[in-house]
């Protein structure tokens, strides 16, 4: 079971304090969109065995969303950081680096 | 006979002494014994039946790994199946009974089994019970559920009379395991400041080597053992549990840790067992290692025990389990169980030492003290049935012919320990094999690693493959100073304290005795003696190809009984490697499992029992519904009213009343549990109208809006009015079982979509009693109530104002769900009593009267207004349900909006809502499906619709239904049929969905 | 207006600590910028005390501020103040970005005392938070849950936890507190 540090409130929040949300940093495709993308937005969905990035709510404490980066398999937390950004910041693709050399994940690396 | 010494006896109080029962039989015991031990001080050494063979079986262990003596404990509130007799404490009045046999423990008709067990090799119910198909369920499944299972559950109608709870504790050191190493680690880690928990799962400190001797510094382990507690207690930062098992470790620390407070002492206050949930930054496993068996034939007769537990019974219990003990080993350790019986008088025939080169100083000893010591032997067979009565010897090195037969009525038996790594290996930590010591041991480069990929898990002692004391408590020490300086502590180099044995000769790994055994023997040599698996059976099944160790596991059964192979794993798994020519480590092991031992439901539960199962939400007036003696059904975590029966009525009689009331006169709803959200800020207009698919930002305040809400998949996922309270201010009503799920998916997208927009969402659905007043006397009793103008010209259909009614602070809102004229009214909820009771009173001349969630459900369906969760079942779109005009086609986007274009969506053949009447007015069956003509691919009849919702309207004094149908608003008037599950066919008009006062003059007065 | 009933009606029970419904409360919810001047003073005004830091909770007298949020605060004052205190703060930050609401009648409070170590083993019994001494203090307001639902917890003084929740499940956490406070259940682990 995972503990999760909330960067909003700096709880080490049990698993049982947060609700899931699945994989974060995703694009949302509106009106106008094609087939293809709307699909992608929706259902396409990363699944590595390894680095990830995830969305998660601290909903049984400040009620905030935030991103956690961890590796699937060992469970790693490379880091959380709060979900307004719409990619990965530098820090914690660094820490991912120094832990997982070569490691990516959609476009970031 | 086994028997209870005259003296000795380390863990027993002798004063004391114990009243038990054990299959009604009248035994006593001491304080200080477990169950096993007073029994075995009783003479009763036989405990129990095996579980396919139904063969006779006595205790083989001491401690946490026993396989066999598992009883009934306890009556009544009180049984319990599957209990260790070796775990558990002996207490004043316990009462056993014996398992898995009948007519009685001593004759048992299913040991017949025994006799036929050729005929029942590995994987005999999977070859017995294939064909005929049609035998599955009718006849193999009752035979074998038949045979199946150990002890008996209780009975249904009984109730578990203690209570359980959980504890979360976060500590820096978590030792699991209190005998000397596990004391040592926590000693260590304490000294150096961090904060420690050191829990044991006996009642006892010291583990083992209170019994096998040694010294350390130069004084018996007893004084170490003390020295090391009474400097803990004084430390303000350790914890010391008793009775604690460490039963799992998981990712990020989180262990869970099974205390049993009270099992000793039944009826004592408080919970019989407390489940810790504990997050760990370190985890010790000092969990010591347990004894293996050897597998020679007739191993599993009752009196046949592993050497360390012979020993165990005699120095803690002050038992014997005979008169005459031999020997068998393949180590040194056994021959302390062999010095510790003679020097205790009792007779020891022979030591049967497999290797050729014997023993080490133990072994001089042993012969110091006259004992025979037969070297490169083994044991042919144990002859006997229901008691040892001697052994036949061989050369270890031959097939099995006999040498010698030997006179005994025990045997000690000791193939070497295996580390206990099970805790080690819960969260991923990797074992190395130990060829020297023959032993799975923790791989110190692949431990568990934690939330920052650190290595969390440390093994210490015998756990970690040390065995002599020497080197457990070296071992130990720097484990503790390991584990404090991955907290951040800093301990002082300090030397350990220097513990001394006797030196050892090797352990020479002996897998089969005689190595060459015949198949006779091998077919009576136990491996799992819960589960019935012998070393014949592991052979076959690697003959029969199942090579993988967790294959020939599920197909052989070993080490799946309640023990887990705790005994018999390694031992299997060595078979099977020999069986397949490859070495032990390719092999590998089977997954190690939580929890160590089993734990109780009840404590996996914890609190969460009676009234505390779930929680049950109240409204402010749910006492009056109460007192009302109103039937309640289950929305969400609420329990809203159905209907409020009176004397002599039935439901459907009160749902009948309660609307007729209602439409003719007046009715009260508690409509508390819809959700209210306040969306506020300078962007909450152009917020909603990206939540819900029409405009809301164009309501003008002090009016009121019904709105839908789609998921992004374009799914309709909630309804409800929306009033506008102000310019940049609104108030949002949700479902009853919406209110948080709502208030979640508008804080998701304002946090992580456009964190930008300034909106700021409050749930404030329970500041608030809702009041829902309803009926052509609505106004009336409003006006009577007085204070403010609820007027038509006022308060106009679908506007809201704030005011006081009968003094109380209020918003009212004008609107309906009923069809009626109704004004649903806000007040604090600490004032909702307060209003319903003057509701009540002023109601009177109006024979006002509460009405049910039925209700409700009746007088929105005769009006054709949808409900989330009847018409909508998150595969249905609002277009589906005749809902565009709640569509915007002037908003450039919404949620759910590009979804709803996709083909499927815009698919003309989509069912569609409409009403449907039955031809002779009965009323259709709940979710009952039209037929059309032909079958589909499957053979099953076509379908082109489905009932959303169906009652009889007393109304209109007929059934009334809104389904989903093929074309359905194109084809009014037809007639389609609903074949229910009772054998009726169903005929039913599609109709318009509105049923009752299709121009809404009604609610519009 | 007639006088408020808060959910239980300060129900009571005693075991190894002493559980009260604390009885009608007033508490506003008050969301906003934390930075802004304005709201701090606002916040201030109504409360009588500064605004605290992260999971922080000040209080004086009968009125308290305790952070829920990083933009999410709840101001405790007298329940017979709480739609004043809304009126006062709305007037203040008028043409500011806010929201507040009173949401005194939405939750229930409960008082629970006795010794210092037997009540944080009463509410580690039913959250999954870290409650030894060393981590958590007077002063701080931690959010978990109790069980099945959400909670707030915080301590006034080491004798004395404040238990707050949403008021439908009063009773289910009353409940809860009670069955985790029963007799004999003692565990000990925060005395060393």
């Amino acid at each position: 079971m995972l503990i999760l540090e909330c960067p909003c409130c700096g709880v080490l929040a049990d698993e049982t304090e947060l609700a899931p949300g699945g994989e974060a940093h995703l694009k949302r495709f509106g009106p106008g969109a094609s087939d293809d993308e709307f699909e992608g937005y929706l259902f396409m969905r990363e699944n590595p065995r390894g680095v990830h990035f995830e969305r998660w709510r601290h909903v049984n404490g400040c009620g905030k969303w935030f991103h956690a980066a961890r590796d699937t398999s060992t469970l790693e937390v490379f880091g959380t950081y709060p979900a307004q950004t719409t990619e990965p910041p530098r820090d914690i693709r660094d820490r991912i680096s120094a832990r997982r050399p070569g490691w990516t994940w959609r476009e970031f690396a | 006979m086994s028997t209870r010494l005259a003296k000795g006896g380390r863990l027993l109080n002798r004063a004391k002494r114990v009243n038990f029962t054990f299959n009604g039989q009248h035994l006593t015991g001491l304080e200080g014994d477990t169950l096993a031990s007073a029994l075995l001080g009783a003479g009763q050494m036989m405990v129990g039946r095996s579980f396919k063979y139904h063969r006779p079986r006595g205790m083989v262990a001491s401690g946490a790994e026993e396989p066999n003596a598992l009883v009934n404990l306890g009556t009544g509130n009180r049984l319990e199946p599957n209990q260790r007799a070796t775990t558990t404490e002996l207490f004043e009045g316990l009462s056993a009974t014996s398992q898995n046999h009948w007519p009685s423990l001593e004759f048992d008709v299913g040991a017949v089994n025994s006799w036929f067990s050729r005929f029942l090799p590995a994987g005999f119910y999977y070859k017995t019970f294939m064909y005929p198909r049609a035998f599955w369920k009718h006849v193999y499944e009752p035979f074998i559920r038949q045979s199946a299972g150990l002890g008996r559950a209780p009975e249904a109608h009984l109730r578990d009379e203690d209570t359980y709870e959980h504890f979360h504790a976060f500590v820096d050191v978590l030792v699991i395991g209190g005998g000397v190493a596990g004391l040592q680690a926590a000693l260590t880690a304490g000294r150096a400041g961090a904060q420690v928990l050191l829990i044991e799962q006996t009642a006892h400190w010291g583990g083992r080597a209170p019994v096998d001797g040694g010294t350390v510094d130069g004084k018996p382990a007893d004084a170490f053992v003390a020295a090391a507690l009474a400097e803990m207690r004084g430390m303000k930062n350790v914890t010391l549990r008793t009775r604690c098992m460490g039963a799992g470790v998981y990712d990020h620390g989180y262990v869970l840790a099974y205390e049993r407070v009270s099992d000793h002492a039944p009826g004592t206050p408080g919970p019989r067992h407390r489940l810790w949930r504990l997050r760990c930054r370190q985890v010790i496993t000092a969990t010591g290692a347990i004894e293996r068996p050897l597998s020679f034939a007739g191993n599993d007769i009752p009196g046949v025990m592993l050497a360390g537990a012979v020993r165990d019974y005699a120095v803690n219990y002050g038992v014997s389990i005979g008169d005459r003990t031999i020997v068998v080993t393949n180590n040194d350790d056994a021959y302390r169980t062999a010095i510790t019986l003679k020097e205790l008088g009792l007779e020891v025939p022979a030591i049967i030492d497999a290797r050729a080169g014997g023993g080490g100083a133990l072994a001089e000893q042993a012969r110091a003290l006259g004992i025979r010591v037969e070297t490169g032997k083994g044991v042919a067979r144990v002859k006997g049935g229901k008691r040892v009565e001697g052994v036949a010897i061989c050369a270890q090195a031959g097939e099995g012919a006999v040498l010698e037969e030997i006179k005994c009525d025990a045997v000690a038996m000791s193939g070497g320990w295996s580390p206990v790594v099970h805790l080690w290996s819960h969260c991923g930590g990797k074992l190395v094999w130990d060829e020297a010591q023959a032993m799975f041991r923790p791989n110190a480069d692949a431990p568990p690693t934690g939330a920052a990929g650190e290595p969390f898990v440390i093994p210490a002692g015998s756990a970690n493959g040390y065995l002599g004391l020497g080197d457990v408590l070296t071992d130990a020490d720097a484990a503790g100073m390991a584990a404090a300086k991955a907290v951040g502590a800093k301990p002082k180099k300090t030397d350990a304290p220097k513990g001394e044995t006797p030196e050892e000769a090797a352990i020479e790994p002996v897998w089969l005795m005689p190595q060459g055994a015949h198949v006779k023997l091998r077919m009576k040599a136990w491996l799992d003696f819960q589960n019935d698996v012998k070393v014949s059976d592991i052979q076959l099944a690697a003959r029969e190809g199942f090579e993988s160790v967790e294959h020939a596991k599920r197909y052989t059964t070993l080490g799946m009984a309640t023990d887990q192979g705790k005994l018999s794993n390694i031992n299997g798994l060595a078979i099977l490697s020999d069986a397949l020519g490859q070495p032990i480590p390719q092999t590998g092991t089977t997954t190690f499992r939580p929890p160590y031992t089993p734990i109780s439901m009840g404590a996996i539960g914890g609190e969460a029992r009676g009234k505390v199962f779930q929680p049950l939400r109240r409204t402010p007036l749910q006492d009056w519904h109460e007192a009302q003696g109103a039937h309640f059904e289950p929305v969400g975590h609420w329990r809203r009213p159905y209907c409020y029966p009176r004397a002599g009525e039935t439901h459907a009689q009160a749902v009948a009343r309660e609307i007729t009331q209602t439409r003719g006169s007046l009715g009260l709803l508690d409509a508390s549990t819809l959700g209210k959200l306040v969306v506020t800020g300078p962007d909450a207009g152009k917020f909603l109208d990206m939540l819900y698919t029409n405009m809301m930002s164009t309501l003008k305040p002090g009016r009121c809006r019904y709105g839908l809400m789609c998921s992004e998949n374009g799914f309709l996922m909630d309804d409800g009015v929306v009033a506008r309270i102000g310019d940049d201010s609104f108030l949002c009503h949700t479902t009853t079982g919406g209110a948080e799920r709502i208030h979640a998916h508008m804080e998701e997208w304002l946090q992580t979509e456009w964190w930008d927009w300034q909106v700021y969402v409050a749930n404030v659905t329970e500041q608030y009693g809702q009041i829902a007043v309803v009926g052509p006397d609505a106004r009336k009793v409003l006006e009577k109530l007085g204070g403010m103008d609820v007027s038509k010209d006022a308060l106009p259909f679908m506007a809201w104002a704030d005011g006081e009614l009968a003094g109380i602070s209020c918003r009212v809102y004008r609107i309906s769900f009923s069809g009626e004229l109704s004004y649903e009214i806000a007040v604090d909820a600490g004032q909702a009593r307060a209003l319903w009771d003057k509701l009540l009173e002023a109601g009177m001349e109006f024979n006002v009267m509460p009405y049910g969630t039925e209700a409700l459900h009746v007088m929105r369906a005769e009006k054709g207004f949808i409900m989330i969760g009847d018409e909508t079942d998150g595969t249905v779109i609002p277009q589906d349900l005749g809902l565009d005009w709640a569509i915007s086609k002037k908003k450039d986007d919404f949620i759910g909006k590009r979804a709803q274009q996709r083909s499927h969506m815009t698919d003309p053949a989509r069912w569609k809502l409409v009403g449907l009447e039955t031809v002779d007015g009965s009323v259709l069956p709940d979710g009952a499906y039209a037929v059309a003509d032909g079958d589909n691919a499957n053979g099953q009849r076509n379908v082109q619709g489905r009932v959303t919702s169906t009652y009889h309207s007393p109304t209109l004094g007929r059934g009334i239904a809104m389904g989903l149908v093929l074309n359905g608003p194109d084809r009014m008037g037809t007639v389609i049929d609903f074949p229910g599950t009772d054998g009726k066919t169903y005929r039913a008009t599609i109709v318009d969905p509105v049923f009752y006062d299709k121009d809404g003059e009604k609610q519009n007065v | 207006m007639s006088e408020a009933v808060s959910a239980l009606n300060g129900q009571s029970f005693v075991g190894i600590v002493k559980i009260e419904e604390a009885g009608p409360q007033g508490m506003i919810t008050l969301r906003g910028d934390a930075g802004a001047a304005a709201l701090q003073k606002a916040a201030r005004d109504v409360a009588g005390v500064d605004m605290p830091g992260i999971r922080g909770i000040a209080a004086a007298g009968d009125r308290a501020i305790a952070w829920m949020s990083p933009d999410e605060w709840l101001i405790l004052l007298p329940h017979a103040q709480a739609h004043e205190g809304v009126a006062t703060l709305r007037t203040a930050l008028a043409g500011t970005h806010h929201l507040a609401e009173n949401v005194s009648d939405a939750r229930a409070l409960f008082r629970v005392t006795g010794e210092p170590a037997r009540l944080r083993e009463v509410l580690a019994k039913l959250a999954p938070a870290d409650l030894h001494p060393d981590r958590f203090g007077t002063g701080e307001m931690r959010r978990t849950r109790l069980a099945q639902v959400p909670a707030a917890i915080w301590l006034d003084s080491a004798g004395e936890a404040r238990v707050i929740c949403f008021r439908s499940v009063a009773s289910y956490v009353f409940d809860l507190l009670s069955v985790a406070a029963a007799p004999g259940s003692e565990v000990g682990f925060f005395d060393a």
